[in-house]
């Protein structure tokens, strides 16, 4: 193990780098589409408080969350029921792969003409895009339950409710996780595109507008933004799964260990 | 048990058809929102024999192709000298976690700043979005190459480019197929947002075009291209990467024994 | 206590058609260890599946305590021989060996204290709080029989169960099985390839054919009731005996024909 100050300085040298030659390099920059570094932080604080984080970021992460939150839910609840049955697996497979295929931003059109272009039709677009990599992923974790992992469970009565919730959804779990990592930069792809696309609010509005009205550095401030929104939700994802997923992580070192 | 499995799936898709049809025909949905399967099937002939839509799919596969290249090539070769060159991994990683998360439509704006509608944007959101799979994937192969056979070819002397060529780039490679295979995947999902957002020339804008002139027949007819297109390219790709994983194994079978 | 009558198992599927086991009849009274030993694949592991009710078989019938088996019934317990597969990853020792109790409808106290006196019982007290894969093989498989334990079955099942550990380790687990088993009076059905396992461990050693199976021999085992791995494994009673099962395994291995005998060979 190396000493804390030493990783410290791994961590920390080359972000330090970059930003330093982004901030010199365009110190005195005359080209409209590159502003200084300067300019784009100092512009930050007042594009995005009071009004705009109320009216457009909170909006749209919200709706972030209810669309993934409702993907996930359908994705392992209908992924486990189809992974849990040989014969409906085997009739829906080629459908799923099919659906899933389709790349998600072309949903924007399509449930735009169902629901209009109010917070339904995002918050239907993200779920429904973010729902394939779950289901998909559930339904692979939920076939490959261990055999002599059932076969423990049925011969100690554990059956029904309790086989799901102790047994079948816990040996899915690495998948899932798989599914739902994936899902989070597809519903993130799709909240700013469906803003993009038809909205009056949001992230991805906005930062549309700032681009239309050519306020160049306020719309360099929007692609800060929304990189530190990737950057803050991959973070909590790591957080979640580490706990949720500890035993894996410490199965696959023990078995590294001893291979 | 395989043919039993085939025929269910057969069976399944047909089913699904049938229900797009029905489900307009009998008045569930509205045919304006949802056309019947076999409306959806005219457009679709109706654009398959119309020049501009293969002009459309050319322009989209060449954005996919020619930004899926750039990635995998540029993702080999800084993920390769990342893990050559002493110190250069760890001082990296941290940049790599923060910019790796980062949305690629985030670019969006940027992309009609500097290039407009031209292949160009799409470039851009295509390679940024895919780099990172691949580049990703080689740092994990590498750091499964087996350090008993990297001590082995150090201890005969070889050369760093040698150990790269010998012992690094064939324990990568299936990592690397893995990569390449989500990137394809991701790439076609970046080239037709660019389309669909920016308005580049291919199937997205073509979607975008036939959404806002009322053409519901002909927009979902490009939707099943798409999706056909996409179901295409990740067959192709998983096939391609199972023949790498096969070879790897059957390597690592006899380094076992 | 256990009962199996004209057991059958025939395996079906995509044009071939495998009898595993032919005919079996055989019983362990109450409070017994009976140890079943066969030749490498001759359908172990297929008969005690039948006998747990994890497997359906094709003719004949299992009964426990005069009730038939059909399905797995709650007084029987099995411990597998995969156990790094048999216990769950996510879970901590105390809580895979306390799962099966919630079946059982207690509350939480008496799950709490049979998990505390299985666990200490294989002499893991202090291993509760940990996961599975934090152990040895070894352990891991004390765990499982802890599970098995605090399930408090009429029969204990146990397939194969030392085949994956080591030699020293081994004989841990066998005398381990001999104490609980006379501790607790428990009637146990012991499955093994290992002829001088059987012969150590059991009351009674029922050796089986190659496969389609039948029983080839009954063979009490008259070793006194005190077992150890220095004195017993070495004494002459203990040879005869293994010699005896050696030579029926080998002449099973054959496909020699005698008929059953539930005599021991002569002193």
């Amino acid at each position: 193990m190396r000493p804390l100050l030493l990783r410290l300085v791994f961590a920390l040298a080359l972000p330090v780098v970059l930003v330093a030659v982004w901030w010199v390099s365009s110190a005195d920059s005359e080209d409209v589409y590159w502003p200084p570094l300067r300019t784009i932080l100092e512009t930050f604080p007042g594009v995005w408080t009071g009004e705009r984080w109320r009216g457009d970021v909170l909006p749209s992460v919200l709706r972030l969350a209810a669309g993934y939150v409702l993907a996930a839910v359908a994705g392992v609840a209908l992924g486990t029921l189809i992974g849990s049955y040989r014969r409906v697996r085997a009739v829906c497979e080629p459908v799923l792969e099919f659906l899933r295929a389709v790349p998600p931003p072309v949903l924007v059109p399509v449930i735009m003409l169902f629901a209009g272009i109010g917070d339904t039709m995002k918050i239907v677009v993200i779920a429904s895009g973010c729902v394939w990599p779950v289901l998909l992923n559930t339904v692979e974790g939920v076939r490959a339950v261990d055999a002599v992992m059932t076969e423990t469970a049925r011969s100690y009565g554990i059956t029904g409710a309790a086989r799901l919730k102790d047994v079948v959804l816990p040996s899915a779990s690495p998948q899932i996780f798989a599914g739902l990592r994936q899902a989070l930069s597809i519903g993130i792809i799709l909240m700013v595109i469906s803003e993009m696309f038809a909205a009056s609010n949001g992230l991805g509005f906005t930062i549309v507008q700032f681009q239309r009205s050519f306020a160049i550095p306020d719309m360099w401030t929007g692609i800060l933004l929304l990189g530190l929104l990737g950057f803050v939700l991959s973070v909590l994802f790591q957080l979640v799964e580490r706990r949720a997923l500890g035993w894996y992580h410490g199965l696959r070192a023990a078995a590294r260990r001893s291979r | 048990m395989r043919g039993g499995n085939a025929a269910l799936g057969a069976a399944g898709f047909a089913a699904f058809l049938l229900l797009a049809e029905a489900v307009p025909r009998l008045g569930l949905v509205g045919e304006e929102y949802f056309p019947p399967a076999s409306r959806i099937a005219d457009a679709l002939g109706t654009e398959l024999a119309d020049g501009a839509f293969w002009t459309a799919l050319g322009d989209t596969l060449t954005g996919w192709a020619a930004g899926l290249a750039i990635a995998v090539v540029a993702g080999i070769v800084i993920g390769v000298l990342l893990s050559v060159v002493p110190y250069l991994r760890e001082a990296t990683a941290s940049t790599i976690e923060f910019l790796r998360p980062i949305p690629s439509v985030a670019l969006i704006p940027l992309a009609v700043l500097l290039y407009g509608t031209e292949l160009g944007s799409v470039l851009l959101l295509v390679v940024y979005a895919s780099f990172w799979q691949v580049l990703i994937q080689v740092l994990y192969g590498v750091q499964d190459v087996d350090p008993v056979a990297e001590e082995t070819a150090r201890s005969y002397g070889l050369g760093t480019w040698a150990r790269v060529r010998h012992v690094l780039w064939p324990t990568a490679l299936p990592y690397v197929m893995t990569g390449v295979r989500l990137a394809a995947a991701v790439a076609l999902i970046l080239a037709i947002t660019a389309e669909l957002v920016i308005g580049a020339p291919g199937l997205g804008a073509r979607i975008a075009v036939a959404q806002t002139s009322q053409a519901v027949p002909e927009m979902y007819a490009l939707i099943v291209v798409a999706g056909v297109l996409g179901l295409l390219i990740n067959v192709g790709a998983r096939s391609v990467e199972r023949r790498a994983l096969a070879w790897h194994q059957s390597v690592r079978g006899e380094v076992a024994v | 206590m256990l009962d199996v009558r004209g057991l059958r198992k025939v395996y079906e599927g995509a044009g071939r058609h495998v009898e595993a086991v032919r005919d079996l009849t055989f019983t362990v009274e109450a409070g017994e260890l009976v140890c079943l030993v066969g030749p490498s694949g001759c359908g172990k592991t297929t008969l005690l599946k039948c006998v747990g009710g994890l497997l359906e078989p094709t003719g004949g019938e299992v009964y426990l305590a005069g009730r038939k088996v059909d399905g797995p019934p709650p007084g029987m317990a099995f411990v597998f021989q995969e156990y790094g597969r048999s216990l769950f990853p996510w879970m901590r020792v105390g809580q895979n060996v306390g799962l099966p109790l919630k079946r059982k409808g207690f509350d939480k106290g008496r799950r709490r204290a049979l998990v505390a006196d299985a666990l200490a019982s294989v002499g893991l007290a202090d291993a509760a709080g940990a996961y599975p894969w934090q152990l040895s093989g070894g352990m891991q498989q004390r765990v499982a029989i802890a599970r098995a334990l605090a399930y408090e079955p009429e029969v204990l099942l146990m397939d194969e169960p030392f085949a994956a550990v080591d030699a020293q380790t081994r004989a841990d687990l066998e005398d381990l099985v001999r104490r609980l088993w006379r501790e607790r009076g428990i009637t146990v059905l012991f499955v093994t390839h290992d002829i001088d396992e059987a012969v150590y461990l059991g009351e009674r050693v029922v050796v089986l054919s190659a496969s389609p199976t039948v029983v080839r021999e009954q063979l009490k085992v008259d070793l006194p009731a005190e077992r150890d791995q220095l004195s017993t494994r070495v004494a002459p009673r203990f040879a005869e005996l293994r010699t005896h099962v050696y030579e029926q395994i080998q002449a099973a291995k054959r496909g020699a024909v005698t008929a059953g005998t539930d005599k021991p060979p002569p002193h």
